[in-house]
């Protein structure tokens, strides 16, 4: 074990120390003002930056070699060799001099990588560089109303009509359909063949006759997705990506390296750092709520648990470096993290304590009401990108060998 | 930046765990501890492994390693129930080499590496006290006085390390086996794999370590890493027990780990279980090299693994049925295990507190 960096990190991160002054000034940090706490839709805004300065940088990163490490050069990508030690340096800098990293979203980090494995030639060309960039954006068209977890049971159906595909059906849950300038779809275009050999990967322009958009409010109150309904969209046939009826194999694609495995305990972290802030910010009955014994040994129960994540962070890390295979220690991120995610969520509640009654958005709220907030997408969290119960199947069979539901099997 | 084991320090875990398959399966675990809880054969095998002289420096006859190895060993005895002094005589070792002088690590430490002398820590006090500063143990004109109540296998070692105060405050003395004013009654614990005495000190000759006075809190923060990676290892062998018997037992003419309730409760164990092992890796370092973070890093690993342990055993319990509640089937021995890990050197809401404050909230 050896925390520190070798000499040849250290100058990998110099260099890039180095490129960072040169390139993104204080003046182009400060050029977008930092949104409110609250404000979900400017928080992501401030983090993805497509703007003009933002895209000259981004260029010259990729150019370096910064960004998008596994898109080959000719996609506009960054192509190197994986190196997740490297990997980690780069986004440390970056967020330390507040320069745009790759573009969040469906489109990088889902759409980019399936083009480059299973696209044509002229679907890599037409779309790969401009998604990376930001200035082609894309909504994912997975779950439907009857088909969340069972996602290979969907229905929409796209029946194959001259040099078009004939769409119908519904999706849900799709973020950002509203904005998205394009959508890559599951839809059922064998409806004989067994339920995952049926499916088709589909590219569809948003901006298409027989697409409606509805938002879809969720718990909170707000409106953060939507419902797609097609009634008889034209999809031309070229947008067919990978073969007719293995598009659950094409979905299937994944970022292949450097995976961003720590990325999220460093939120977590923040977020456990803004509730310690809060614990010595509010006063429960006269004193400083960190004053209160039980709430201090909740916080460093749930500091464990936050460390014990970030520091499997960085052993995941390491075996990838390794090239070692991660096993359980990565089968069960998710599922830890969805736990974390409320523990931090119910603490703050009990810390804000009656408090906790004062919706988002009130003005006397503590925190404008951002613990509130998360304590609610903590239940968004439970079902997003696979349920709880779901990732706990997966933990159990690919981690014990134990046997997969009868009814889940390729039926 | 490398948060993994070396090539050395797994195949050191390796070795010791197929040691302890061959010579301690739990069949010889039931033997030692309804015979007193030690078996010297078994101590003299894990002392030639080198186990007991890891982390003494090689010109003492040890390895010269670190506690992280330490740990490492102590996870797979943890794993494996392994009855004997093994806690005891590595914190006796380390607060010799963090408290004692030249002549007495000269002295010590390598018998204390060959396994030759078993030694102890007499640390905690009634109430539950394992705050060193308050220890009412007294020392005065090398005569020591006071009551220790949980000891662990006082009654064979060869040299007790005894906290206690003089005029100048709290510090460490040493008791030899034998010495006068030494009363000592073994206890029925509920871990019969780590006996505890019950020692009463009346005018003991005891000589104080000489050297550095941080080794009370030293050897308290290497006691509770070693308890974390003991419940560590302990948890995993819970949870690979009921993995395993989950494929073999069969009800309602299928094997049970075909059924989600057993799946989900199996993988919740692993999700909470396989982070952890981290976080005793990383007490362990901050121990070796990251001396600011150590305290406060032991006393949060202490209290979140052995929480965890306990819950694990009760999970674990769970899944297999009826016979994890009898005697004759093993999983017991871990329960008792995590009863002794949760408890011994304090429970988990006094190590928090201590984190609290040592976070300066």
């Amino acid at each position: 074990m050896d925390l520190s960096y070798s000499a040849e990190y250290e100058q990998f991160r110099n260099e890039v120390r180095q490129f960072l002054k040169e390139h993104w000034t204080e003046a182009d940090a400060n050029a977008v003002p930092p949104p409110a706490p609250d404000d979900r839709a400017a928080l992501m805004g401030a983090i993805i930056r497509t703007d003009k300065r933002a895209t000259e940088f981004r260029i010259k990163a990729i150019e370096r070699g910064y960004l998008y490490r596994h898109v080959p050069r000719r996609y506009g990508g960054g192509e190197q060799p994986p190196d997740p030690l490297k990997a980690v340096i780069i986004a440390e800098e970056l967020r330390k001099a507040r320069a745009p990293g790759e573009v969040v979203g469906q489109g990088p980090s889902m759409l980019a990588p399936t083009l480059v494995e299973h696209g044509t030639e002229e679907q890599k060309q037409k779309f790969i560089r401009d998604t990376l960039l930001g200035k082609i954006t894309w909504c994912q068209g997975y779950s439907e109303p009857g088909s969340g977890s069972d996602l290979a049971s969907l229905r929409t159906r796209a029946v194959l009509e001259g040099d078009f595909w004939v769409v119908n059906g519904q999706k849900i849950w799709t973020s950002n359909a509203d904005t998205a300038h394009w959508m890559f779809c599951l839809v059922r275009t064998e409806p004989d063949a067994p339920k995952h050999d049926g499916i088709s990967y589909l590219l569809i322009d948003m901006k298409s006759a027989g697409i409606t958009v509805r938002p879809l409010r969720q718990m909170t109150g707000d409106a953060d997705f939507n419902e797609v309904f097609f009634d008889n969209l034209r999809v031309p046939l070229q947008n067919l990506v990978g073969k007719r009826g293995q598009g659950w194999i094409v979905s299937r694609s994944t970022l292949k390296h450097e995976r961003a495995l720590i990325g999220g305990s460093f939120i977590i972290r923040r977020t456990l750092d803004g509730l310690i802030m809060l614990a010595q910010g509010v006063n429960l009955r006269g004193k400083p709520a960190i004053q209160d014994p039980i709430i201090r040994n909740r916080i460093v129960e749930l500091e464990s648990k936050v460390l014990a994540s970030e520091y499997n962070g960085y052993r995941l890390l390491t075996m990838q470096a390794r090239n070692e295979e991660p096993g359980l220690a990565a089968l069960v991120t998710k599922l830890y993290g969805t736990t974390l995610g409320y523990d931090i969520g119910k603490l703050a509640m009990d810390i804000l304590a009656d408090r906790g009654l004062l919706a988002p958005g009130e003005d006397s709220a503590p925190a404008m009401g951002m613990f509130v907030t998360a304590y609610m997408w903590s239940l968004g969290v439970l079902i997003a990108g696979g349920t709880a119960n779901i990732q706990r199947n997966i933990v159990a069979e690919r981690g014990f060998g134990l046997p997969r539901d009868a009814a889940a099997s390729r039926r | 930046m490398n948060f993994g084991l070396s090539e050395e320090q797994v195949l050191l875990k390796s070795t010791i765990k197929r040691f302890l398959e061959e010579q301690c399966p739990t069949t010889r675990v039931r033997a030692i501890m309804e015979s007193g809880g030690h078996d010297a054969a078994l101590w003299q095998g894990l002392a030639e492994l080198g186990i007991a002289g890891l982390i003494v420096p090689a010109a003492y006859g040890g390895s010269g390693l670190e506690l992280l190895d330490l740990a490492l060993a102590a996870e797979e005895l943890g794993y494996a129930a392994t009855p004997g002094p093994f806690l005891g005589a590595c914190l006796a070792t380390v607060a010799v080499l963090e408290g004692g002088d030249a002549a007495q690590k000269e002295r010590w430490l390598p018998r204390l590496a060959a396994g030759e002398a078993i030694g102890t820590v007499a640390f905690g006090e009634a109430d539950s006290q394992w705050e060193p500063a308050q220890y009412a143990t007294r020392v005065a004109n090398g005569k020591l006085t006071g009551a220790k109540p949980l000891v662990p296998y006082a009654g064979i070692a060869h040299l007790m390390i005894v906290a206690a105060h003089d005029t100048s405050g709290p510090g460490l003395w040493l008791v030899e086996r034998g010495a006068p004013g030494v009363q000592i009654a073994a206890l029925k614990g509920v871990d019969m794999t780590r006996r505890l005495d019950r020692v009463q000190f009346t005018d003991a000759p005891a000589t104080k370590l000489g050297g550095s006075s941080a080794g009370t809190q030293r050897t308290l923060d290497a006691g509770c890493v070693l308890i974390a990676a003991d419940a560590y290892g302990g948890a995993r062998r819970c949870l690979d027990m009921a993995a395993q018997y989950a494929q073999q037992r069969e009800q309602f003419g299928q094997i049970i780990g075909a059924f989600q309730a057993v799946k989900h409760q199996i993988a919740n164990l692993a999700a909470e279980i396989e982070p952890s092992l981290s976080l005793y890796w990383y007490a362990a370092h901050a121990f070796d090299r990251i001396r600011d973070q150590s305290e406060r890093h032991a006393a949060m690993a202490k209290a979140h693994m052995t929480d965890l342990y306990d819950r694990v055993t009760r999970d674990a319990t769970e899944l297999h049925g009826g016979i994890g509640f009898t005697w004759e089937f093993d999983l017991h021995l871990w329960f008792r295990r995590a009863v002794f890990d949760r408890s011994f050197l304090g429970e988990a809401a006094v190590h928090r507190a201590r984190a609290a404050t040592l976070a300066g909230w």
